[in-house]
């Protein structure tokens, strides 16, 4: 009864894979940008806002297709990627991984913003007065301060690189073993009107999307009081 | 977009004396509302009845609209579900027919399979103009068509092309090459064209060495991106996406693949029973039908590089 192919494996572990290495890079990559967004007064705070956010706002294929031009032979970022002898990135696990941190890109850094914020100025000055250096006062003050924001950013940035379709189907080329992932592997299926397949890869990611919701509001519940 | 989700936060945070508590937590809530449904501003009475009024106009002008229209028996619209690649010529036909029969033509572009489902589903199209021959059959073994409705309007040709000039030759020997990364073609298991090319390679021996270089689009329209924009340098497409309207070819290179290396790509049309239903007679639907066997509408179809039953 159960009956998930070889192929339907395959593309489970690759979205898992692409999800993880994403979120990693995600947290490393968005963090610098939400704290520089929490606490700048420049100019320039609103145009970075906005490029942060677009691919929230963007139809997915739209990404996919600019994605696909520049990473291209004839785009900027391909003619970069050839010189520096990486090749280019359509059709590849990078590339993928690459698309998907424009993707999520929103998803990770507006919770660690909005939690950078909250924190306000005072926890930062009373942290130098005790002769913390900057460093010092991020790891022992912000992080434990910023936590939700963190758990919040993992998790929608995990969960958003699961569900991606779009932008993949535009760049990935469906290659088994390399870029076919879970989506696109549940549209194959539906597609092809080969439903039972279907349902039980889309039973089994609203399950897991479900869980995954739950485990979010487990840590960051949503009332006051619910705090565990 | 961010001034939304503060908006939320805000708001979140004068419910809750916690500050730091409303920081990731309120985002998820956002987010969601966000996505779903943006956040609307307190209701308020004068907007309500401004609404009401304006509906009440709606109504009644729409009742004069279907009072009109039972005036005029003759002219029906025709909903018409019509494959992506036949997309430029339908339009053409439908516009030259609506010219002459008084009819309006309502046409809707999107991938046989999809239009299959929605067909079963009880969609309310009364032509399935496919890209295939095997779904307007099933259709009407199913019952969802009229049997013996069906018909071949055009044959589709396919083509081996690239983007740059002199990259493929007129015989294919570039698919036995090693000079590619990437051969694009449409989902062998979806798409009629993406199941030739694969059919193509096997014909000439050079499948096994040619496979891990095939990347899969959706459909041939995105096979096509694929290869415009040099991200795969060769890839198999429809003729009539890379032929003018002089019928010569646009850019880049071209092998028309001879048609003994495939299977005949037959694309049908069907007349559908969702559209009989309600007492409507199918009469406009058959007009419509009869016109694409019209010497225009396979002027038109030649035009655009599909072959035709003799």
């Amino acid at each position: 009864m159960f009956s998930l192919s070889p192929d339907d494996w395959s593309a489970i572990r690759l979205t898992l894979a692409l999800a993880g290495l994403t979120t990693i890079l995600l947290l490393l990559i968005g963090t610098p940008i939400a704290w520089w967004l929490a606490r700048t007064a420049s100019a320039w705070k609103r145009p970075v806002s906005a490029v942060v956010t677009l691919p929230m706002v963007l139809p997915p294929t739209v990404l996919g297709f600019y994605l696909l031009v520049l990473m291209g032979p004839e785009g900027p970022v391909g003619r970069l990627t050839q010189a520096l002898g990486l090749g280019l990135l359509p059709f590849t696990f990078s590339g993928l991984v690459v698309a998907s941190l424009f993707y999520s890109l929103p998803f990770a850094v507006q919770p660690l913003q909005q939690a950078f914020e909250a924190i306000g100025e005072r926890p930062l000055e009373v942290a130098a007065t005790l002769r913390a250096s900057p460093l010092d006062t991020f790891f022992t003050v912000v992080l434990p301060l910023a936590r939700p924001g963190f758990v919040t950013a993992a998790v929608m940035s995990f969960a958003h690189t699961i569900g991606e379709f779009g932008v993949v189907l535009m760049i990935g080329g469906n290659i088994p073993d390399r870029t076919r992932v879970l989506s696109v592997q549940i549209y194959d299926h539906v597609e092809a009107l080969e439903f039972t397949q279907g349902h039980w890869l889309a039973g089994g990611l609203l399950v897991f999307s479900f869980c995954v919701l739950l485990v979010l509001y487990r840590f960051n519940p949503g009332q006051p009081g619910m705090r565990p | 977009m961010n001034k939304l989700i503060k908006f939320f936060t805000r708001r979140r945070s004068t419910f809750s004396p916690l500050t730091r508590g409303g920081t990731g937590r309120g985002l998820l809530s956002s987010l969601n509302g966000e996505t779903s449904q943006p956040p609307r501003p307190p209701a308020s009475t004068k907007l309500g009845t401004g609404l009401s009024g304006g509906r009440r106009i709606a109504v009644s002008s729409a009742t004069f609209l279907m009072l009109g229209m039972a005036g005029i028996a003759q002219a029906d619209e025709i909903s018409v579900a019509v494959a992506a690649n036949f997309t430029e010529p339908m339009k053409k036909i439908a516009a030259e027919f609506e010219k002459t029969s008084g009819h309006k033509v309502a046409l809707s572009f999107g991938s046989t399979g999809k239009f299959y489902s929605q067909i079963k589903a009880g969609a309310p199209f009364e032509v399935l103009v496919a890209a295939d021959d095997e779904t307007p059959l099933k259709l009407e073994q199913e019952g969802a068509a009229v049997k013996g409705s069906h018909f071949t309007y055009a044959i589709g040709k396919l083509v081996l092309w690239s983007a740059k000039e002199a990259v493929v030759d007129d015989k294919g020997e570039v698919l036995k090459k090693s000079g590619f990364d990437h051969l694009a073609l449409a989902n062998p298991k979806l798409a009629p064209y993406g199941a030739a090319g694969i059919e193509t390679l096997k014909s000439l021996g050079a499948y096994d060495a040619v496979a891990p270089k095939i990347v899969q689009a959706e459909n041939i329209a995105q096979t096509y991106q694929f290869v415009a924009t040099g991200n795969a340098l060769i890839g198999f497409v429809a003729l009539s996406q890379v032929i003018g309207e002089d019928g010569k070819v646009k850019s880049g290179s071209v092998w028309i693949v001879p048609e003994k290396l495939y299977t005949q790509i037959r694309q049908d049309a069907v007349l559908l029973q969702n559209g009989a239903s309600g007492g409507k007679d199918k009469a406009a639907a058959q007009a419509l039908l009869k016109f694409l066997k019209s010497p225009f509408a396979s002027k038109v179809i030649a035009s655009y590089g599909y072959g035709q039953d003799k």
